[in-house]
C-alpha cells in the first residue's frame, strides 16, 4: 500500500473525497438491511469496495457530461450529485424516486445531472455512450460520454462494437471498466482468453490504462488527464479501474465462487481504508475527524430513508403514462 | 439499554425462509456493524447474515436446525446506548401511506382504449349462437326478446320463446276465430279467382322413382312437391309473397308457406313452413313431418302460427275436383290443390287416362290482377311439370 | 433510374429518396447512418447520391455492428439529434432486438418521463425474392407487439414521401417498414406532398360487401383481388393500415361495421400475427355487427423457402384472397 499522499493534497480535499466514500458506503450498508426488511425488492446490486472508483472519476467530470451506468449504480447516482433522497425513494419504489419508483435500484435516470440510468443488460449502456458522444460531437459541443460497465461486459458484442464505433469516428467516449474481477460469479479468468483489458481496447486503437481503483486520488489524476484528451478531440479512451466488490453480486448469492479470504484481504485494501490511512499518516486528520464523518453520512442517510418511507406511491392510474412522450412538459 | 429483535432478512426477491446453520456469537458476545452473526442455508447455499448495530448479543432464540420464515425473530441484541447510529436496528415504524391497491375491475364489457364507443346499433345486438339456435328452431327472430340489460338477444332468449308456444285453442274456440278471420277476409279482401289443371303424370312418375331409391324414412309426399313448387313460382312473381297491412302492400324476402293441416276432431291450422323457397325437399319433407306430429299433439310456436306470407290448402285425396279457398289475412294469395283423379286427357295427340289436378289460386285484387294470377298458376305447373329442378 | 411518363410519377424508391434529402434539408439535426447508405448509395439504392450532397457526417456508413449503431442512434436522439437509422432489413435488426426494445421502446416509461428517444428507424422487410429464410421475414408484427414504439408501413407513394417527416417529429421512436415488392413500384405523387399524418388508416377502395384489411406490400394485392371480385359484383372495401403501431381502430371498425365481414391480410406467419390482433379487436368492438366470421391470409408457418413455386406457395396472393373473401360471401 502506498503510504505517502501525492503533493498538493489538502486536508479539505482528503476530507472531501473521504466524505463522498463514505456518504456512498453508509447508503449501501443501510440498503442491506432495508433489503432484508422487505423495503427494497428485486434485485439489489451494491458496490461497497468501488466508492474509490465512482468519487475519483465524478471528481473530474463536469454537469455538461453525459454519464451511462450499470446497475450496480448508486455510488454513481450519489457521487454525481443526485439527493440521497430521491435515490432511496427510487429503491422503495415511491413516486418521489428519480425515475417515479419505476426503475427501483437498477434504473436510476436523471435529467438534471445528464444520468442516463441504469441499465440492466450487460454492456447494454456502450452503444448508448457512443450515441451521446456523437450528438456532442455533431452539435459542436464540449461534453464528453463517461460510460461506465463491469469487465462482464467484455465479453459481450457490444464492447467489441462499441469501441469499434467510437475509434472510428473519433468519438469523445470516456469508457471506465469497472474491473471487480467477478462478472456475477464467474471469475475473470474463466471468461476471458486475454484478461487484461486495457489491451484489448488498445487493439480497435482506443487508448487505455489501467488504474487501481482502490486509490481515489489516483482514479481522479488519471480520469481528469483523460477528460482533458478526449474534450480536446482526441478520440475515445478506456480507463481499466481495477477494483473489488466486498459485498455478494447481488442479495441472493452465497458467493459459493470466491473464498472468504479473498474478500478479507480485499476489504484491508479498500479505499476507504486506504485514503484514511494515507491521511492520518500525513497528519492531515483525526479518527475524530472519521467519526464525524461517518455520522454525519449515516444521518443524512437515515433522512433518506424517512423521506422515502413517507413518499407516495405514484397511483395505478398513472400506469400508462409515459409509455409515448408527453406534449411540452 | 434496550432490547432489539434480530430477524431472519430477505436475501432474495422470491426467498421465503431459511434454515439456520449455526451460530457465529454466543450470547455475552459483543457485537458490531458489519459482524456475521449466523449462518443461514438458502436454495443459493449457505449465506453469513450481519448485524446492523453494536451491543450485545443477549439471547439465542432459533435454534440451528431451525427452519424459519423471513421476518421470523433469531435472537435478542441488548443495544448499546450513546454512541449508537440515531435510529434503532429495525427502521422505525413510519406513517407509510399503503400501498394502493388495484381495484377489482366492474365486470364491464371489454373496450380498447381509443376506441370509438359503438354507436346506437340500427340493428338488434343477436349473438351468433342465438341466430342459429333461432334459425334451427324455425323462430322468427323479430319476435324474440332480449333479457339482458345491454338488449343482446342470446341463445337462452330463443330457448325461452321456443318453451313458450302457446298451445292450441280449445275445439270450439277454434272455430270462434277461424270463423271470424273468415269473415274478415271475405269483408275486407277483394277476392279474384282462377283455376288451371295440369296432368300430373310426369310429378308422379318422378315422386315413384325417387321414394324407390331411397331408404324409407326419406320418401317425400306429393304435397312437399307442391309446396317448393308455390315457394319458388311467389319468389319470383311479385304480389303474391307478402302481407297487406295499413293500405299496404308488404312483400317479404323470404317465403314462408302456410300448409294447412286438419286436427283430428275437426278444425284446420295453418301452420307455416318457414324460408321454404330455399329448402331441399328433403329437409321440406322433414319439416313437414315434424309439423304434422307437433299439430297433432297439440305443440305448436307462435311464430308458426302468425309468419305464413302465403297458403296452400289441399284437401288430401278424398277431396273434390276444385276447391275455392279463402285467403288468411294478412296474406294476399292462397293455393287450393284439388285431389288428383284419373281423368280423359289430351296427350301426345291423343286421349288418355292422366291423373289430373286442378289448381287453384285465390289472390287479393287490391294486389294482383288476373294476368299475374295467370303467371304464378302456370309457372308453378312448369315447376311441377320437372319436379327434378324442385 | 428515374420513372418514366408523367412529370409526377416516381418510384417508390425515389420517394422514400426524396424524404430522406428533405429532411437532411429541413433540419441539421438530422442525419443518417447504417450500412452502406453511403459510398454504396445503400442496399436498395434509396440514398444513392446523398453521400455526395451532404456529406459523411451526414451520411455516415457503419460497421457491420447492429447493436452498436442503433444504440448510438438512441444515444444520439437522447443527446438532441434527430438520427435516422437504416437497418438493412429487418432480418439483420435482431441484433439490435435488445437496444430497441429494452432502450428505445422502454427509456420512456422506464425514467418517468425524463427522457424520450425521437428515433427514426428504417428497415425493409419482407419475402418474394426468393432471398431464402434468413433474408425473407417480415416482423413488422412482432414490434407493433412492444408498447413505446410507433410502427409505420407505407405502403403507397405518398406514404413513402411524406410519412418520414412525421416520424421524424414525433418525439417517440418510431420504426419505418418498406417492403422490398415496393421500391419498383412507380405511381404518382401528390403535388406539394411533404408530410402525411401518421395516425389514421386509409380506406384505399371504397366498397359495401366486405372490408379486406391489410398494410405494407399486401396492400396492392388486396387491391388486385378487389378488382377480380368487382368483375363478378362483389364490392370490397380496401383499408391500408398504414400505422401498425398504435392502430386505428375507428377506420376500421367504422368499415367492418358497414360491410360485416372481415379478412385481413398480413404478410407474417399467421399464428400470433397482427392478423391476429386485428382480428381479436374485431370480436371485442365489432362483435354484434358481423354476418361471418373473421377471415384471415397470411404467410405459411415455414421458414421461407428459395424456389419460386415453394416461396409463392407460402405467401399471400391476391387468388387467395379471392378466395378467402368467396368464402364468407357463400
Amino acid at each position: 500500500m502506498i503510504s505517502v499522499l501525492p503533493a498538493g493534497v489538502t486536508r479539505e480535499r482528503g476530507l472531501q473525497l473521504l466524505r463522498e466514500m463514505l456518504r456512498i458506503r453508509c447508503f449501501e450498508d443501510r440498503c442491506v438491511q432495508l433489503y432484508g426488511e422487505q423495503k427494497i425488492r428485486g434485485f439489489l446490486h451494491l458496490c461497497n469496495g468501488e466508492e474509490g472508483v465512482a468519487v475519483g472519476v465524478m471528481q473530474a467530470l463536469e454537469p455538461r457530461d453525459a454519464i451511462v451506468s450499470t446497475y450496480r449504480e448508486h455510488g454513481h447516482a450519489i457521487a454525481r450529485g443526485m439527493t440521497m433522497g430521491v435515490i432511496m425513494a427510487e429503491l422503495f419504489g415511491k413516486r418521489t424516486g428519480a425515475s417515479h419508483g419505476r426503475g427501483g435500484s437498477m434504473h436510476i435516470f436523471d435529467a438534471a445531472t445528464r444520468f442516463y440510468g441504469g441499465n440492466a443488460i450487460v454492456a447494454g449502456g456502450l452503444p448508448l455512450a457512443v450515441g451521446l458522444a456523437l450528438a456532442e460531437k455533431l452539435q459542436h459541443r464540449t461534453g464528453i460520454a463517461a460510460c461506465f460497465f463491469g469487465e462482464g461486459a467484455v465479453a459481450e458484442g457490444e464492447f467489441h462494437e462499441s469501441l469499434n464505433l467510437a475509434a472510428l469516428w473519433r468519438l469523445p467516449v470516456l469508457f471506465l471498466c469497472e474491473n471487480n474481477l467477478y462478472a456475477m460469479g464467474t471469475a475473470l479468468t474463466l471468461s476471458e482468453s486475454e484478461t487484461e483489458i486495457h489491451v484489448k481496447a488498445r487493439s480497435y486503437r482506443v487508448d487505455a490504462m489501467p488504474v487501481d481503483g482502490m486509490d481515489v486520488l489516483a482514479v481522479g489524476e488519471v480520469t481528469r488527464a483523460a477528460v482533458t484528451r478526449i474534450r480536446g478531440g482526441e478520440g475515445p479512451m478506456l480507463l481499466e479501474l481495477r477494483t473489488y466488490r466486498f459485498r455478494a453480486h447481488s442479495m441472493f448469492d452465497a458467493q459459493l465462487y470466491r473464498d472468504k479470504a479473498e474478500v478479507e484481504a480485499w476489504q484491508k485494501k479498500g479505499p476507504i481504508i486506504t485514503l484514511t490511512t494515507r491521511l492520518k499518516a500525513a497528519g492531515l486528520m483525526t479518527e475524530d475527524d472519521y467519526q464525524r464523518l461517518e455520522r454525519e453520512a449515516r444521518a443524512e442517510v437515515e433522512a433518506a430513508v424517512t423521506f422515502a418511507e413517507q413518499s407516495e406511491w405514484e397511483p395505478v392510474g398513472d400506469l400508462e403514462r409515459y409509455v409515448y412522450a408527453e406534449p411540452a412538459r | 439499554m434496550i432490547r432489539v429483535e434480530f430477524r431472519l432478512p430477505a436475501l432474495g426477491a422470491d426467498m421465503e425462509s431459511g434454515t439456520l446453520t449455526a451460530w457465529l456469537k454466543k450470547p455475552g458476545d459483543r457485537i458490531r456493524r458489519g459482524d456475521a452473526l449466523a449462518v443461514v442455508e438458502t436454495s443459493k447455499g449457505l449465506i453469513d447474515i450481519e448485524a446492523f448495530e453494536d451491543g450485545v448479543l443477549e439471547e439465542l432464540v432459533a435454534q440451528p436446525g431451525a427452519t424459519v420464515p423471513v421476518g421470523a425473530v433469531l435472537a435478542r441484541i441488548a443495544r448499546e446506548s450513546a454512541a449508537a447510529a440515531p435510529t434503532s436496528g429495525a427502521t422505525a415504524p413510519q406513517a407509510t401511506p399503503p400501498m394502493p391497491v388495484p381495484e377489482k375491475p366492474e365486470p364491464v364489457a371489454p373496450t380498447i382504449p381509443g376506441a370509438a364507443a359503438t354507436p346506437p346499433p340500427s340493428r338488434r345486438r343477436i349473438s351468433p349462437a342465438a341466430r342459429r339456435r333461432a334459425h334451427e328452431l324455425g323462430i322468427d327472430l323479430a319476435s324474440v326478446e332480449s333479457s339482458s340489460p345491454e338488449e343482446l338477444v342470446r341463445i337462452e332468449d330463443v330457448e325461452r320463446l321456443h318453451k313458450q308456444a302457446p298451445s292450441l285453442p280449445q275445439r270450439a274456440g277454434m272455430r270462434a276465430t277461424i270463423g271470424a278471420a273468415m269473415a274478415r277476409s271475405k269483408r275486407e279482401i277483394p277476392h279474384y279467382y282462377l283455376a288451371h289443371t295440369v296432368d300430373f303424370g310426369a310429378t308422379r312418375d318422378w315422386l315413384s322413382q325417387f321414394n324407390a331409391s331411397v331408404p324409407v324414412g326419406e320418401r317425400l309426399i306429393e304435397v312437399v312437391l307442391l309446396v317448393k313448387a308455390v315457394a319458388l313460382a311467389v319468389s319470383n312473381i311479385e304480389g303474391f309473397n307478402g302481407h297487406f297491412h295499413d293500405g299496404q302492400f308488404r312483400r317479404s324476402d323470404l317465403v314462408h308457406v302456410g300448409t294447412a293441416i286438419a286436427l283430428r276432431g275437426g278444425g284446420l291450422v295453418a301452420p307455416a313452413l318457414l324460408d321454404a323457397g330455399r329448402k331441399d325437399l328433403k329437409s321440406l319433407m322433414r319439416e313437414f313431418s315434424d309439423l304434422v306430429t307437433r299439430v297433432r299433439s297439440g305443440h305448436m310456436r307462435s311464430t308458426e302460427l302468425t309468419s305464413a306470407t302465403i297458403t296452400l290448402t289441399s284437401l288430401g285425396a278424398e277431396a273434390v275436383d276444385v276447391l275455392f279457398p279463402v285467403i288468411n289475412p294478412p296474406q294476399v294469395a292462397i293455393i287450393g290443390a284439388g285431389a288428383i283423379a284419373e281423368r280423359p286427357w289430351v296427350s301426345d295427340g291423343k286421349v288418355a287416362l292422366r291423373p289430373v289436378l286442378t289448381m287453384t289460386l285465390a289472390a287479393d285484387h287490391r294486389v294482383t290482377d288476373g294476368r299475374a294470377g295467370s303467371r304464378l298458376l302456370r309457372r308453378i305447373a312448369d315447376l311441377l311439370a320437372h319436379p327434378e329442378t324442385l | 433510374m428515374k420513372a418514366t411518363g408523367t412529370p409526377n410519377r416516381i418510384t417508390y424508391r425515389e420517394a422514400a429518396r426524396q424524404a430522406i434529402r428533405s429532411a437532411l434539408h429541413a433540419d441539421p439535426r438530422v442525419f443518417l447512418m447504417g450500412e452502406d447508405v453511403g459510398r454504396y448509395g445503400g442496399c436498395f439504392a434509396v440514398t444513392k447520391g446523398l453521400l455526395d450532397e451532404f456529406g459523411p457526417d451526414r451520411i455516415r456508413d457503419t460497421p457491420l455492428s447492429e447493436a452498436a449503431f442503433v444504440g448510438a442512434g438512441i444515444g444520439a436522439a437522447l443527446g438532441g439529434l434527430r438520427p435516422i437509422v437504416e437497418i438493412m432489413t429487418v432480418n439483420f435488426s435482431l441484433l439490435a432486438l435488445d437496444q430497441i426494445l429494452n432502450n428505445a421502446a422502454t427509456l420512456c416509461h422506464m425514467s418517468g418521463g425524463q427522457f424520450n428517444v425521437p428515433l427514426v428507424i428504417r428497415m425493409a422487410t419482407g419475402a418474394g425474392r426468393q432471398l431464402a429464410a434468413q433474408h425473407s421475414h417480415s416482423l413488422e408484427g412482432w414490434y407493433a407487439h412492444i408498447p413505446g414504439l410507433r410502427i409505420l408501413a407505407p405502403a403507397t407513394i405518398d406514404d413513402a414521401r411524406g410519412m418520414l417527416a412525421g416520424a421524424l417529429s414525433s418525439p417517440d421512436p418510431t420504426l419505418v417498414f418498406e417492403q422490398i415488392s415496393l421500391y419498383n413500384m412507380e405511381g404518382d405523387l401528390t403535388p406539394g406532398i411533404e408530410r402525411v399524418d401518421i395516425e389514421r388508416a386509409a380506406v384505399r377502395r371504397p366498397g359495401r360487401d366486405i372490408t379486406l384489411i391489410t398494410y405494407g406490400g399486401s396492400l396492392h394485392k388486396c387491391l388486385s383481388a378487389a378488382e377480380a371480385l368487382a368483375a363478378t359484383g362483389t364490392e370490397v372495401e380496401v383499408i391500408d393500415l398504414r400505422i401498425l403501431r398504435p392502430l386505428d381502430d375507428e377506420t376500421v371498425m367504422g368499415s367492418v361495421r358497414r360491410t360485416r365481414r372481415a379478412v385481413i391480410v398480413d404478410e407474417g406467419w399467421r399464428s400470433g400475427s397482427l392478423a391476429a390482433e386485428i382480428g381479436m379487436r374485431i370480436v371485442e368492438q365489432a362483435f354484434f355487427d358481423l354476418d361471418a366470421p373473421i377471415a384471415r391470409v397470411c404467410a405459411a408457418e415455414v421458414p421461407l423457402p428459395y424456389p419460386h413455386h415453394l416461396e409463392e406457395a407460402a405467401l399471400p396472393d391476391p387468388a387467395r384472397i379471392v378466395s378467402a373473401v368467396r368464402g364468407l360471401l357463400a
